[in-house]
């Protein structure tokens, strides 16, 4: 059934066409200040939207209610109501132990689940003393290289309560496993821990860079994760299939919506193909994280459509039949690419619109960039007027009293839409390359996202677009933040406790418990209890990756541009 | 004889994977009619001194995010003394706190290029400031 009455039709297109009329009077006298008016992703965006423009929307099959196919509308039956979306705010420094001390700041202020950042070498799997770490330790993140510095990173963490999110890829299994360790020390058993592993590989060779070996070796680390939180680790969510690093690395919208779901699918035909699993049996536990830009109804309407989507993926493509293998569930993060270095004040404002563009979109989890990020590492001060947008947002703006407050909008349905067949064509030409890795290897969504930002950046410097404080309201009175640094002492001091814990520790276990990974490896047999088994032998994470390097190879960045 | 292109090696020293920026500037490079070599992430110093002697560029620009730009820049500056490499020009770019300008001018790198600088300019300090002297 069409979503308008005929007789609703008729009448709109007749009283569109006398607007038009009229606005083609005004504007020989009032001309529009640009003749283009697009989205930040380019999407021409027209002057008016009607009835007209979401004919084609049938209310069962594209829109619905909440918690019902297609989920346009959200996962959960009653919103917001019962339950917030995870205040989670992305946070590492230092030392395990200053980071540590930041979370405990970040919970007392009423943060409600906790966000690993990693430092470079800790990402790329190196440990701290690796030549290849010099000058990297604890800048960019909390350095981690051994169990010992896990169980400090956790110190009074509640691990039967609190999830704790990380992101880390390829050494994925090693600082899981460390997690897995920890829990255990302490008692509490691994089907009561929850949390995340971000564990996208795919979105490292297309975007983020911190990558170690091939794409198919990769692809299989990960199956053998989701294999292992299916049947161990039930409350865990092994992946985050993230579009965050695809939008940073300056794609548009629909490039971050179709890569991202292109690569869930690559994910979910691995475990099938490989582990032979029923879909079902894990898809429910697939998480995904995306970006909040500054385009705030742009960004509202690709999180919708991002939940169409998957939950036409989960049912037509892969047949799901559990109604929770049909959630899209997601975390989502402001964009760190909008903030200026220029005025960072205004970032505050721009991290706000964001927020709230998420939480219209219905997101489960947010984190809120801090105003001083892209100059340095959050300070305490900043990170607390970000987690404080959330609550204001959350508990004065009324944005949470009702599911899908914009749903129905003529702009925000149709906008939703367009972006949704975009995204199809784009999966498209990706199916038809023979999948992502494929596409991957062929450099094509390495260089389509390298044509975007390449154009934006040419929008920027000709004023095309505009940055406030960057090529517009410049000022020459600029209003200076204290930065954060991160002494380079904490280097010598983290290899001083690496060294110290190889000595101390009982070689040959470690030695034994890092060749039964190997054989894992060599097998085909799930490498997860091998590496549990090597970081309670207190094996390293960089000697846990050397197997890995070793067996799979290493990747070289192609240097695409 | 007609002049040479000007060389530009550009690189992401150390483990820094964020490439979107040097990725556009070596668009912007190509389209200004430089000869760009772009090797990718995760580079040592030791490989970007060697690929800069071996391609004999003029310009080295390096680019660093992560906050190690302080140790990372010096030392291809110092390897590229070391063999014989001075003659080479070294720009740098990433997200580097003012206080740290002088710090890298003083251990040799040429400019320093942060968030805002337009591709134009960063292009115009090239035309200025590098000539192709070298070996034809």
């Amino acid at each position: 059934m069409p979503y308008f009455s005929n007789e609703t039709r008729k009448r709109s297109k007749m009283m569109t066409a006398e607007w038009e009329q009229r606005v083609q009077d005004f504007l020989d006298e009032h001309p529009d200040q640009k003749p283009l008016w697009t989205t930040i992703s380019g999407v021409d965006v027209k002057r008016l939207y009607t009835p007209d423009d979401i004919d084609e929307l049938t209310y069962e099959n594209d829109i619905g209610v909440p918690g019902s196919f297609p989920y346009l509308r959200g996962n959960h039956t009653t919103g917001y109501r019962s339950k917030y979306w995870t205040f989670r705010m992305f946070s590492g420094m230092g030392s395990a132990e200053d980071t540590n001390k930041r979370w405990h700041m970040l919970l007392r202020e009423g943060q409600t689940g906790l966000s690993t950042a990693f430092d470079f070498p800790t990402l790329m799997g190196y440990d701290t003393d690796h030549p290849k770490a010099r000058g990297e330790c604890g800048k960019c993140g909390v350095a981690i290289d051994t169990l010992e510095d896990f169980m400090a990173l956790m110190k009074d963490i509640p691990m039967d309560r609190a999830t704790t999110s990380m992101t880390i890829n390829p050494p994925a299994t090693a600082i899981w496993a460390m997690y897995c360790a920890v829990a255990e020390k302490r008692g509490v058993p691994l089907s009561r821990i929850g949390g995340t592993i971000q564990n996208d590989m795919l979105k490292e060779f297309i975007a983020q860079k911190t990558f170690m070996c091939p794409p198919a070796p990769s692809v299989r680390l990960i199956s053998d994760t989701i294999e292992f939180a299916a049947q161990h680790v039930p409350r865990w969510n092994p992946i985050s299939i993230s579009g965050y690093h695809i939008r940073e690395a300056g794609s548009t919208a629909v490039q971050e919506l179709a890569f991202t779901l292109r690569d869930g699918i690559e994910y979910v035909q691995d475990v099938i193909e490989r582990k032979g699993m029923d879909v079902d049996s894990f898809a429910p536990r697939l998480s995904f994280f995306f970006n909040a830009h500054i385009d705030f109804f742009e960004e509202i309407c690709k999180l919708r459509a991002a939940r169409r989507m998957w939950s036409r993926i989960m049912k037509e493509r892969f047949k799901a039949k559990n109604p929770r293998s049909c959630w899209m569930r997601f975390h989502t993060q402001t964009a760190g690419c909008s903030l200026t270095a220029q005025q960072p004040y205004n970032n505050v404002v721009r991290t706000a619109i964001e927020a709230l563009a998420a939480v219209l979109g219905g997101t489960q989890s947010l984190h809120t960039n801090s105003l001083d990020e892209v100059l340095c590492l959050p300070s305490e001060h900043a990170v607390e007027i970000a987690l404080r947008t959330q609550q204001i947002i959350a508990e004065e703006s009324g944005a949470a009293n009702t599911i899908d407050p914009l749903g129905g909008a003529y702009f925000i349905e149709s906008l939703t839409n367009e972006l949704e067949e975009k995204a199809w064509q784009y999966i498209q030409t990706i199916d038809d390359a023979g999948g992502m890795i494929q596409a991957i290897e062929k450099g094509y969504p390495q260089m389509e996202i390298a044509k975007a930002s390449y154009d934006f950046q040419r929008q920027i410097d000709s004023q095309e677009k505009v940055m406030v404080g960057v090529n517009k309201y410049k000022t020459s009175n600029e209003l200076a933040v204290p930065l954060v640094e991160i002494d380079d002492r904490i280097e010598e001091e983290q290899i001083k406790r690496l060294q110290e814990f190889r000595r101390k520790r009982n070689s040959r276990g470690a030695a034994r418990s890092l060749e039964s990974l190997r054989e894992a490896c060599k097998t085909g047999e799930n490498v997860m209890p091998c590496c549990i088994e090597a970081v309670k032998s207190h094996a390293t994470l960089g000697e846990i990756c050397d197997v890995y390097r070793d067996v799979f190879g290493e990747y070289a960045d192609p240097g695409l541009f | 004889m007609t002049e040479r292109k000007i060389r530009i090696l550009l690189a992401k020293p150390g483990l820094d994977g964020h490439d979107r920026g040097i990725r556009v500037l070596a668009c912007a490079f190509r389209d200004a009619g430089f000869e760009v070599i772009y090797t990718g992430c995760h580079q040592t110093p030791e490989q970007i001194a060697n690929t800069a002697l071996q391609e004999d560029v003029d310009l080295v620009g390096l680019s660093c995010l992560s906050g190690a730009h302080r140790y990372l820049f010096a030392k291809v500056v110092e390897l590229l003394r070391e063999s014989g490499g001075e003659d080479i020009k070294v720009i740098g770019g990433g997200i580097i706190p003012e206080h740290d300008f002088t710090v890298l001018r003083d251990a040799g790198i040429q400019a320093v290029f942060t968030p805002g600088s337009t591709l134009d300019s960063i292009v115009q300090w090239v035309r200025d400031n590098v000539k192709t002297s070298k070996r034809q």
